[in-house]
This record gives structure tokens, C-alpha cells and sequence, in this order.
């Protein structure tokens, strides 16, 4: 039995002007699948993700969630169905404290109350480590944790489907493990779609890889058979 | 008078409006296609044009030919010198920043009206054309003997309001010479298509800036001048031309120079033939909704093209 | 924390409740005049200060509850209670149209269009001249200043009607600030984009924000002819529209308390200028353009900044 599909496009395009940016891609995940999408500069990938969130419209093609046609909803509807999205270009309140930030984040749900809200955001906080800076504005902090507040507000909206546009990207060392480590806690509960660069974190998380490059899928596969197709060596890394 | 003659001095009067329109409304123009900022206080430069081309041709004791020539020589530069240092001395320091330019130059349309108030005082005082020769028209009509003509009287036209018709359409014509031909013609262009990458090449973007908003007021002290004979000088007078300059400048498409002179034709044009016929107040409510939809329905304006 | 908050604003409610008592009956007028004029300031700071959208034609929203009332009661006899609520319908309703339109735009062209409305709505009170009296204005009768039993040709009942309304605008929007709403008003006003992907429906949030915004001015448009027994084209004049930005700069955007010191503050320096020039708008022009470059916080704002965080 083939697993459930939580994500899928089909024939997705965009084009820009007379450049197509993405061409006819079919694409699934499958549910709590941990997916990484990878590919050199420029072959479209955070164009791609742009269309599944609901930030850039597609010129031709569809999207379903969660068995659900969702092509023409607008981005704040897809959050709400459960589609959470960290900027690749960190984008967080800057003026407001990190704990306001992520409350943002975790009150969209209607449910909750004011206490319930503070405590949520605590154990999140705690959780990527900056819970001692929960009361500074966000213009304070390094880059890095202004990184992981974005991961933290992603969490916070307790999504089934996290897209992470290169998240690791400006990252410590120390707080790439970490990161790889709040990932991995989130298996099998969240579907993941990352786009990752660092290809350590990618072979330490991903269980599926597809690649992409000028705005088609090159490859997809098991970490160990992307590792081996000749295909990928040649336009990723560009060996001869 | 006939409908006909009528019609003629209505669209004459509209090509005179138009005329003054395109001036003023070409240095709102400039403006905000380089900064990308509104300037409240343009019309406040246009009133400083009428203000000082009446200080000049009446207090040096010049003859009206001579004191208006100065006038048209040296007022559009004190005005553009005002509008520089007002350049460097607000919109530089915040940056540019669209709504704290706009704050801010509400401040500057207040100081400079109220300037104005306190040293020239609230009266309206008018200002001697340097000539002014009328020219009666023929109208032909088909009478009992067939085709003839007549001089309907009161129909005619003066030379200084031709004048002033010929003399804004050369300057405008210089002036879009100037941007695409001559070499700070290039920095400016250079500059709005992308402000860091001329940084980066070395042009003195900073210095660009103060200077276009200088030729800014210029022009509209340039307008000014050219129709305080006409109409007369007074502190208030600024805000029809801010508001007329608005519309066309939204109409012809924000920041499009040849959009903006052919807005300000319609404009123009349209206004001399409505008011002849509705009430101003009706005229002005009529005018202004359609800028409004305008804006709402079509933000690049009629003209302008779609960005992205 | 919060409670500071709202500590504080039923301690400055009280404060002016007792200020009644201590200064002289020409400041007592005044005062009543501010707080009404601070409701209108509250109603602006909502949108520009919470929102952060600048609307340039606010004096159309405060005319609209100034029109509104007046007219109701002039023309059509409603009692002041009717005609106060009729005011606050037709804000309401208004407020709607004008966010439904406004809203298709954004940035420069909101502050343009918002202007452009007003002005529309200032030259339809001049065409309509002989119902409002054009630039003149018209007085309102008897039975339009009486609410309740109280009639507000007495000083008193006009200064404490008036802090009744402010109390009652500054407690609610204290609330208001601190419901889920509120604090995605603010983070619109931070970054658009970010509360959009964050899941918050971002048009309908400026939506409401206009509306609330537009039905607070109105109410402060027809309490003022209530209170004051006055309706004027002038008060739908650009000049109005400038002036709650004016406060609300000065007190600072984006705190609850700003509008009022700014209305004060702008209030007793246009008094005291204006007598010594009739150019006393040389004063505003001069304050609004130090304003921006030196102060863009505002009076409250800079306060926030350097010792109250809490401030909200």
C-alpha cells in the first residue's frame, strides 16, 4: 500500500516574463516524511516552495494538502490549515520580544487561553534555547538566534507541514546540531519539507531527497541513492 | 456669443491651464519618479514663484519688461536653491522614508505659507505682464449671402496668455532634451533605475537628489511666474496647483514625464470646457473621484505602464 | 505587567476628574475640548499608531459623526439620544465604504486616496450649503444639548460628558490592545508580510481596524456638536486631518496615552501662540518638521524607549 500523500502538485509552472522558472513538476510527500529539496542556485526551489505557501501564484498546475485543492486559496488560509513557512531572508518582528514574536505565532489558535498561550511559548523558547532572552526585542539578538526565533515561531504554529527555506544558512556550528536535533524530535508528527544547502544536515535528517534543477525534478531518492546517481555529481557539483 | 467662439476661448483657456499644469506638475514628477516621494509643499514653491516675481518687479524700481525678465531669470533658481536646502536639510536626513517625507513636508507647506503670511501679509496683489496686446478673432458664419466673416465681439485672445501657452511648451520640450540627451540627463535616469548600482559607480546619488528637487521647485516657481500676470499673488494660492499637479501627475501614471504633460493637456483642457459648463464645486467633486478611482482601480495611473 | 497599563489610565482619568476642581473655568473649557479632540486622536492612533496605516483624511470620519448627529437633530428632530446613534450608525456604515475602497491600496497611495476622500467629502458639505450651512456652520438648538437630563451649556456637565466619553474610548481601547486582534494589529504594523504567513488574515484585520478607527472619530465628530452645540465645514477641512496625525505624533504613535499629551501639548501651544501671531500655524509647520527628524516617537514614544517598556 502506497503511503498516505499529504503534499502533492501537479504539472506546477511558473513563469516570469518569458523565463520559465518551473516547468510542469509533479511532486509528493507523504505524511511525517522528513523530505529535503536540494539543487544548485537558481534552479527554483524557493520559487517552488513560494507556490506552495501561497506567496507567489502559479502560472499553470495544482496543489492539494491534505487531499484538498488548494491552488487557489490565499497564503493566510493554507497557514491555517496547517502549512507553517520559515523565510529564507529571516523576516520576524523586529521591534517586538522574542516572546511576543512567537506568541504571534502560537495564538492563531482560537482555542487557547492567555495562559495557556505563556506557557506554550516557554516550552518552545526552551526548547531552541532562548528562553532566557524571551523579553529582549528582537533587534538585539545575533543573527543566528534571530534564526532560530524563526525555527521557534514555525513551532509555535504547530503545523503538520513545515517548510523551512534554508534554515541552517548563517548558522553556528554548534546551533546546526542543535537544529538537526529539534528536527529530528519533530519526526514522524510533522511532515518536513527542507531546503537545505549544508549536505550534512540534509544526509542527518532527510529520509527522501529530490533534486531539482532549472525548474525541473532531477532526481529523488533514498540519501544513499541520490549520493550515487551520476546525474545529481554532475549538475550539483558540477564534476565532469 | 455663440456657442462656437465660446468653445474656442473655453479650449483656449484650457490650453493656458494646461500649459501652467505641465509645468508644475512636471516638477512633482521628477520628484517622485527619482525619490519616490510625494512633496506636499510643491505647491508652497509655486506660490513663493508668484511671491518673489512680485517682490522683484515691484520693489527694485524696474521697468515691468525688465523687472519681469529678472523675474523669469532669477526666481526659478532662489526658489530651486529654497528647495535644495530644504533637501538637504529634511528629506536627506530622513532618508527618504515615503510617509515620514510626506509628515514632514506638510510641516514645510505650513512654515513657508505661514512665512509667507507674516512677511508679505494675507492681500492679493497683482503683477504687471510685460505685454499684453489683444488680438480680436474672426468667426465665420453662414448668413443670408452665404459664408462670411465677423469679429464677434469680446472674442479674441491676449498675446501675453499666448505667450505663456508657447513659452511652457518650449521649456518642456528643453527639459526632456536635457533628460534624454545630456549627460546629467544619464545620472538622473541612471539613479531611478537603481539607486544602489549608481552609488556603486560612482555617482553622487545623494547630490542628484538635492538637485532634482531643486529643478522641482524650480519648475513650479517656472509655472508661477509665467501666471502671476494673470492671476495674482497670494500666501493660499498654493493648493489648487498642488492638488491640480496631484491629479495629473497620478493621472498620467506616477513618475512618467511625457504621461504627466499629456495628463496635464487633458487635465487642463477639461477643466476650462467643465467649469464652463457645472458648477466648480460639482466640477472639483467630479474630478477628484475619478483621480481617486483612478488610484483604487488602475494605481499605475491611465497612462502608466503596469510594473511586473 | 498589563496592569500598569491599565493602572495608569484610570489613575490620568481621575487625575483630570479631580483637575476640574483646581484650575480656572477658562482651562476647564479648554480641557473639555481636548478630551474630546484626544478621543478623535485615539480613533486615528489606531490605525497609524497600532496599524500603521496613515490615512490623511480622517477629518471626513470625524465630520461624518459631526454631520451626522447635527443634521439628525436639526433637520430631522431626533432627540440627542437618537441622534447619537444614528451618528455612530452612519460612522460605522461610512467607515465600511471607505475601507472596502481604500484598502485596494497601499503605502503612498493610501495616504493620497484617504486625502482625496476627505476632500470629496468637504466640497459635498460646501455644495449641500444650505442644509449645513456651508463654511458657516450652524448652531445646535435646545433639545440637541440635553442627554440625559444634563444640559451642556453648564461647564460642568460638558467637562465631565466629555470625560466620560474619553474614559470610556481610553479603557475600551486598553482592552482592545491586548486582545488577539489588537497584538495582530501590531504585528501588521511590523512586518505584513510576516503576520500573513504567520496565518492571520491581514485584509480583514486593516478592515476592522478602519472601522473601529472611523466609528471612534465619529463618535468624537458627534459628541463634539453634542457638547459644544456646533457643526462647521472647517472641521472637515484637510486641516483636520492633519491635525490628529499631528497629535498623535507628538504624544507618540502606538501608545495609549500618546494622544492625549499630544493633544494637549499641541492644544495649549497653538493657545499660547496664537497670541502673540495669527500665523500660529508656522508653530505647527515648525513642530511637525522637528518632529519627524528628531522625535519620530513622539513624547510618550521617547519615554517607552528610554525608562517604561511597559508603556503600551
Amino acid at each position: 500500500m502506497a503511503p498516505i500523500s499529504h503534499l502533492s502538485t501537479k504539472g506546477l509552472s511558473k513563469n516570469f516574463g518569458g523565463i520559465q522558472a518551473i516547468r510542469n513538476v509533479d511532486f509528493d510527500i507523504s505524511k511525517g516524511q522528513i523530505r529535503a529539496l536540494i539543487g544548485p542556485n537558481g534552479a527554483g526551489k524557493s520559487t517552488f516552495v513560494g507556490m506552495i505557501s501561497g506567496r507567489i501564484p502559479p502560472t499553470t498546475g495544482e496543489i492539494y494538502f491534505a487531499d484538498q485543492n488548494i491552488t487557489s486559496l490565499p497564503a493566510h488560509k493554507r497557514i491555517c490549515l496547517g502549512i507553517a513557512y520559515t523565510f529564507q531572508i529571516t523576516s520576524v518582528f523586529s521591534k517586538l520580544t522574542v516572546h511576543e514574536n512567537v506568541a504571534l505565532a502560537v495564538r492563531r489558535n482560537r482555542q487557547l487561553k492567555p495562559n495557556d498561550v505563556l506557557e506554550q511559548v516557554s516550552s518552545i523558547l526552551d526548547k531552541v534555547g532562548l528562553l532566557d532572552r524571551a523579553n529582549s526585542e528582537v533587534r538585539e539578538l545575533s543573527y543566528g538566534h534571530q534564526r532560530l526565533l524563526e525555527i521557534a515561531m514555525g513551532l509555535g504554529q504547530e503545523p503538520s507541514l513545515f517548510i523551512l527555506d534554508e534554515p541552517t544558512q548563517g548558522l553556528a556550528e554548534s546551533e546546526v546540531l542543535e537544529f538537526i536535533t529539534i528536527l529530528k524530535s519533530m519526526a514522524g508528527l510533522t511532515t518536513i519539507l527542507l531546503i537545505e544547502h549544508n549536505m550534512d544536515v540534509v544526509m542527518a535528517t532527510a529520509e527522501f531527497i529530490t533534486v531539482m534543477n532549472f525548474g525541473e525534478i532531477l532526481a529523488e531518492g533514498t540519501p544513499d541513492q541520490i549520493r550515487l546517481n551520476e546525474e545529481v555529481q554532475l549538475a550539483y557539483l558540477g564534476k565532469t | 456669443m455663440e456657442f462656437g467662439p465660446y468653445l474656442i476661448i473655453a479650449l483656449f483657456e484650457g490650453a493656458l491651464t494646461s500649459a501652467v499644469i505641465a509645468l508644475t506638475a512636471v516638477g512633482l514628477s521628477v520628484v517622485f519618479g527619482l525619490m519616490r516621494v510625494v512633496n506636499v509643499a510643491h505647491g508652497e514653491f509655486f506660490m513663493l514663484g508668484a511671491v518673489f516675481t512680485w517682490f522683484i518687479t515691484w520693489n527694485l524700481g524696474l521697468n515691468p519688461t525688465v523687472g519681469f525678465i529678472t523675474a523669469l531669470l532669477l526666481v526659478p533658481l532662489a526658489v530651486g536653491s529654497l528647495a535644495t536646502l530644504a533637501d538637504r536639510l529634511i528629506l536627506n536626513r530622513l532618508d527618504y522614508d515615503p510617509e515620514r517625507t510626506i509628515v514632514a513636508t506638510i510641516g514645510l507647506l505650513y512654515l513657508i505659507q505661514q512665512s509667507t503670511l507674516m512677511s508679505y501679509g494675507p492681500d492679493a496683489r497683482p503683477v504687471e505682464p510685460p505685454f499684453n496686446h489683444r488680438i480680436a478673432l474672426p468667426w465665420i458664419e453662414l448668413g443670408e449671402s452665404g459664408w462670411q466673416i465677423y469679429w464677434p465681439w469680446g472674442f479674441g485672445i491676449t498675446t501675453y496668455k499666448l505667450a505663456v501657452i508657447l513659452a511652457a511648451i518650449v521649456l518642456l520640450w528643453i527639459l526632456l532634451r536635457l533628460l534624454a540627451r545630456t549627460k546629467y540627463g544619464l545620472l538622473i535616469r541612471a539613479t531611478q533605475q537603481d539607486s544602489e548600482m549608481a552609488l556603486a559607480f560612482g555617482i553622487p546619488v545623494s547630490r542628484v537628489y538635492a538637485i532634482v528637487f531643486g529643478i522641482g521647485g524650480g519648475l513650479a516657481a517656472l509655472g508661477a511666474v509665467l501666471i502671476v500676470p494673470i492671476r495674482q499673488a497670494h500666501y493660499l494660492m498654493g493648493g489648487e496647483p498642488l492638488l491640480l499637479s496631484f491629479i495629473v501627475v497620478i493621472v498620467g501614471g506616477l513618475g512618467s514625464i511625457p504621461g504627466t504633460i499629456l495628463a496635464a493637456i487633458l487635465i487642463g483642457m477639461s477643466d476650462g470646457l467643465i467649469s464652463v459648463f457645472f458648477s466648480p464645486t460639482l466640477a472639483k467633486i467630479v474630478a477628484t473621484l475619478l483621480v481617486v478611482f483612478v488610484l483604487i482601480f488602475r494605481p499605475n495611473g491611465l497612462f502608466g505602464k503596469n510594473q511586473q | 505587567m498589563n496592569d500598569k497599563n491599565l493602572a495608569l489610565n484610570i489613575g490620568v482619568v481621575g487625575f483630570l476628574a479631580l483637575l476640574f476642581f483646581l484650575v480656572s473655568d477658562y482651562h476647564d473649557g479648554i480641557i473639555a475640548r481636548i478630551l474630546i479632540l484626544a478621543i478623535f486622536a485615539m480613533g486615528y492612533n489606531l490605525l497609524f499608531g497600532y496599524t500603521g496605516l496613515l490615512s490623511l483624511g480622517h477629518a471626513m470620519f470625524f465630520a461624518t459623526g459631526m454631520y451626522g448627529y447635527g443634521l439628525s437633530v436639526e433637520l430631522w428632530k431626533f432627540s440627542a439620544f437618537e441622534g447619537l446613534l444614528f451618528a455612530l450608525v452612519i460612522s460605522f456604515l461610512f467607515s465600511m465604504s471607505i475601507g472596502v475602497l481604500t484598502l485596494r491600496t497601499k503605502g503612498v497611495a493610501f495616504m493620497i486616496v484617504t486625502l482625496m476622500f476627505s476632500q470629496v467629502f468637504y466640497l459635498v458639505v460646501l455644495l449641500f450649503g444650505e442644509h449645513t450651512g456651508g463654511d458657516e456652520g450652524f448652531v445646535i438648538s435646545t433639545h440637541g444639548r440635553t442627554l440625559f437630563g444634563l444640559n451642556f451649556v453648564d461647564p460642568t456637565s460638558k467637562y465631565f460628558a466629555s470625560l466620560f466619553l474619553f474614559a470610556v474610548v481610553l479603557l475600551g481601547l486598553t482592552l482592545f490592545v491586548r486582545t488577539r486582534t489588537g497584538k495582530c494589529l501590531v504585528a501588521i504594523r511590523e512586518n505584513e508580510e510576516r503576520a500573513k504567513m504567520l496565518g492571520y488574515d491581514v485584509w480583514v484585520h486593516k478592515f476592522i481596524a478602519i472601522i473601529i478607527s472611523g466609528v471612534i472619530c465619529g463618535l468624537a465628530g458627534a459628541s463634539y456638536t453634542l457638547i459644544f452645540g456646533y457643526a462647521g465645514a472647517a472641521f472637515a477641512e484637510v486641516h483636520y486631518s492633519i491635525l490628529p496625525l499631528l497629535w498623535v505624533l507628538l504624544g507618540g504613535a502606538g501608545t495609549l496615552i500618546g494622544p492625549l499629551v499630544g493633544t494637549v501639548f499641541a492644544f495649549y501651544l497653538i493657545d499660547i501662540s496664537s497670541g502673540y501671531t495669527s500665523a500660529y500655524l508656522l508653530i505647527v509647520g515648525l513642530v511637525i518638521v522637528l518632529l519627524t527628524l528628531f522625535a519620530p516617537q513622539g513624547l510618550a514614544g521617547e519615554l517607552k524607549r528610554r525608562m517604561a517598556h511597559w508603556l503600551q
